[in-house]
């Protein structure tokens, strides 16, 4: 059996009357039994390629293979192989859960026997079997999902395509998906997920896509993509200081010993709640009007600049706290706020496209 | 080499037939479910139609006795027309903008032009169920309706040709229009197809209006209507059946190849 399960070379979609390609250019192998993650902002060109390769997008170049079937020449035979986990609920509202499960195999040509017996495994696996006959339209969002991935399961597939698959979900659901996720991969299924949450790309892939406007920016283990950045750990300031000295500021912090590089971070980068870079600048989503920066950002002196400036370093960051406030002290900027990290996924898409993920 | 890709190949379209055949009989099931559902939106109007044109005008005076009998032909037609038609193009709407219900079907190991064609078929099977259960109505409503059995070869004929005219015409308006517009679809499509295709008239007797019975030539339930008349009541001036039979053949070459494709743009990207 051939170890590449999904395969997929110099692939471009463009739409009508869109002179930018929602797919440019991508290129990557997954192995069998591995989990595949495409990390990327809404409108990076995730969905899209899990269109391409499930046959729901045609392409405009490039080829697809899934479990070596090329998807545009056979469509029909790859689809035996692969599973859809899709972003929005799509399950049938004129049936009931279990018969959701046992249409999708009756589709899949799966005899009435064996139909029934695995349905009934799969609804107990994920705590559905009490709740089997009713209809779709009582469930919640995470119920759904669970049973959308149970579908999915019932005609055994080699591949399982999973859009988004914790976006709207409580905390608990969100978790539930994951377990299934892992258990699915002690299996032996190869998974391949979109996401756009950092975390989600962390804890469940073998390896992360990183994608941004229809490119593949990086492809590698979560480690190896977060150990590529230039400081292993990071040191994220806000300070008050006077607008003229804001670049000489960033220099001169990159100038530190164990300070490998600095930058400003935009807006949309921070954290709810934190300081802002500019006063004024308070659009950001989630930023309401009573949020404690949002005040301090506001209260700010004419003259002066709020800025948010994320350093990594080579060494210790809380280490680096006491040579970083010294130097804004001389620089006679004041530091206002501090956080210590390792870098993340986000830190690495950040490093990859001067923006944030959201 | 060849005789394996040859059993590969049998294989997989048995496969896709019998996706085919549980694509279908979803379909079935699910209005098996929802019998009296049915019944109100297939029965209510051409009972309605056959009970105040049929008997309650002929009863007062304001049309004449056999009246009736030319009418009831009609109203099967533009009920196996309509019912198929509405049966594609609304849960078309629905599924492709809305509920997305039917992308499971479309990732079923099955051609995608063969989801669409189950669509017509089905659509099909509802309007033929809905046109014969006219006949019981019909004796219940109007006491007798005409009736040869050297006709019923024609009859089925033309029921099965105009229900897959109408589930195909269906098929093209609910992936042509967009989902916002189709109510507008439905007033302007829906309205004059119901008036401008003979049911309620013999299409001969509109030589008196040429305009407008060239106008009804463009309405497939034109070519039904007639069909109808000329298996029940060939005493009633009609066109004549071959003409009936190539116009509907034609249109479902037509609509069918429309429908089907617009069926896979809104299925695949």
């Amino acid at each position: 059996m051939a170890t590449i399960a999904v395969e997929v070379d110099g692939l471009v979609k463009r739409y009508p009357k869109n002179p930018v390609p929602a797919v440019d250019g991508v290129s990557f192998t997954v192995e069998r039994g591995e989990v595949f993650g495409f990390l990327g902002p809404n409108g990076a060109g995730k969905t899209t390629t899990i269109g391409v390769l499930t046959t729901r997008v045609r392409p405009s170049a490039g080829r697809a293979l899934v479990t070596g079937i090329d998807v545009v020449a056979d469509p029909v035979a790859a689809r035996r192989h692969f599973a859809v986990v899709p972003q929005r609920n799509n399950l049938d509202r004129s049936l009931s859960i279990r018969q959701n499960l046992l249409f999708h195999a009756a589709y899949h040509g799966m005899g009435r026997a064996d139909r029934v017996a695995r349905a009934q495994e799969l609804l107990e696996q994920f705590g559905l079997a009490d709740r089997a006959d009713d209809r779709v339209d009582m469930f919640s969002g995470g119920q759904m999902q669970r049973v959308m991935i149970a579908r999915a399961l019932m005609h055994a597939p080699d591949v399982l395509f999973l859009d988004e698959p914790t976006t709207g979900l409580d905390p608990a659901a969100r978790l539930f998906v994951w377990d299934r996720v892992r258990e699915l991969r002690a299996g032996g299924v190869t998974i391949v997920l979109t996401t756009h949450a950092m975390d989600e790309a962390a804890q469940l892939s073998d390896r992360v896509a990183i994608m941004d406007h229809g490119h593949l920016l990086a492809l590698d283990t979560p480690d190896a993509l977060t150990r590529s950045l230039p400081g292993s750990s990071t040191l994220e300031i806000a300070v008050t200081a006077r607008d003229a000295s804001s670049g000489d500021l960033v220099g001169a912090l990159g100038r530190l010993d164990g300070v490998e590089r600095a930058e400003t971070v935009d807006e949309g980068a921070t954290v709810p709640g934190g300081a802002q870079t500019a006063p004024g600048a308070g659009a950001w989503p989630g930023g309401g009007g009573g949020a404690p920066g949002q005040d301090a950002a506001g209260a700010v002196r004419a003259g002066t600049a709020e800025l948010r400036i994320r350093l990594y370093l080579s060494a210790d960051a809380a280490g680096m706290v006491a040579p970083v406030a010294g130097l804004l002290g001389e620089q006679g900027a004041t530091l206002t706020d501090v956080r210590l990290g390792t870098p993340s996924l986000e830190d690495v898409f950040i490093g990859l496209t001067g923006r944030s993920l959201r | 080499m060849t005789a394996v890709r040859t059993a590969e190949a049998d294989r997989l379209s048995a496969g896709a037939g019998r996706a085919f055949l549980a694509v279908l009989y979803r379909d079935i099931y699910v209005t098996g479910k929802e019998i009296p559902a049915f019944l109100a939106q297939v029965v209510l109007q051409p009972l309605l139609l056959l009970f105040v044109f049929g008997r309650i005008l002929t009863d007062l005076g304001y049309a004449r006795g056999g009246y009736a009998q030319l009418l009831f032909p009609g109203i099967v037609a533009l009920t196996a027309a309509l019912t198929s038609l509405q049966s594609t193009a609304l849960p078309l709407v629905i599924d492709f903008s809305f509920t997305k219900e039917i992308e499971d079907r479309l990732l079923a190991p099955m051609p995608v032009a063969w989801v669409a064609i189950e669509k017509i078929v089905f659509a099909s099977l509802r309007a033929l169920a809905a046109a014969v259960l006219m006949f019981p109505i019909g004796i219940a409503v109007l006491g007798s309706i005409p009736w040869r059995a050297a006709g019923l070869p024609l009859l089925v004929l033309i029921m099965v040709l105009g229900s897959l005219v109408g589930s195909a015409l269906g098929m093209t308006l609910g992936t042509l229009v967009p989902p916002h517009r189709i109510n507008i679809m439905f007033a302007l499509v829906l309205t004059p197809l119901i008036f401008t295709g003979c049911s309620q008239y013999p299409w001969p007797s509109l030589s008196r209006l040429a305009w407008f019975q060239w106008l009804t030539t463009l309405n497939p339930l034109t070519y039904v209507s007639e069909g109808m008349r000329a298996s029940l009541v060939p005493a009633v001036p009609h066109m004549r059946p071959w003409i009936c039979i190539v116009l509907l053949v034609a249109s479902l070459a037509l609509f069918g190849t429309t429908g089907i494709r617009g069926f896979l743009r809104r299925s695949i990207d």
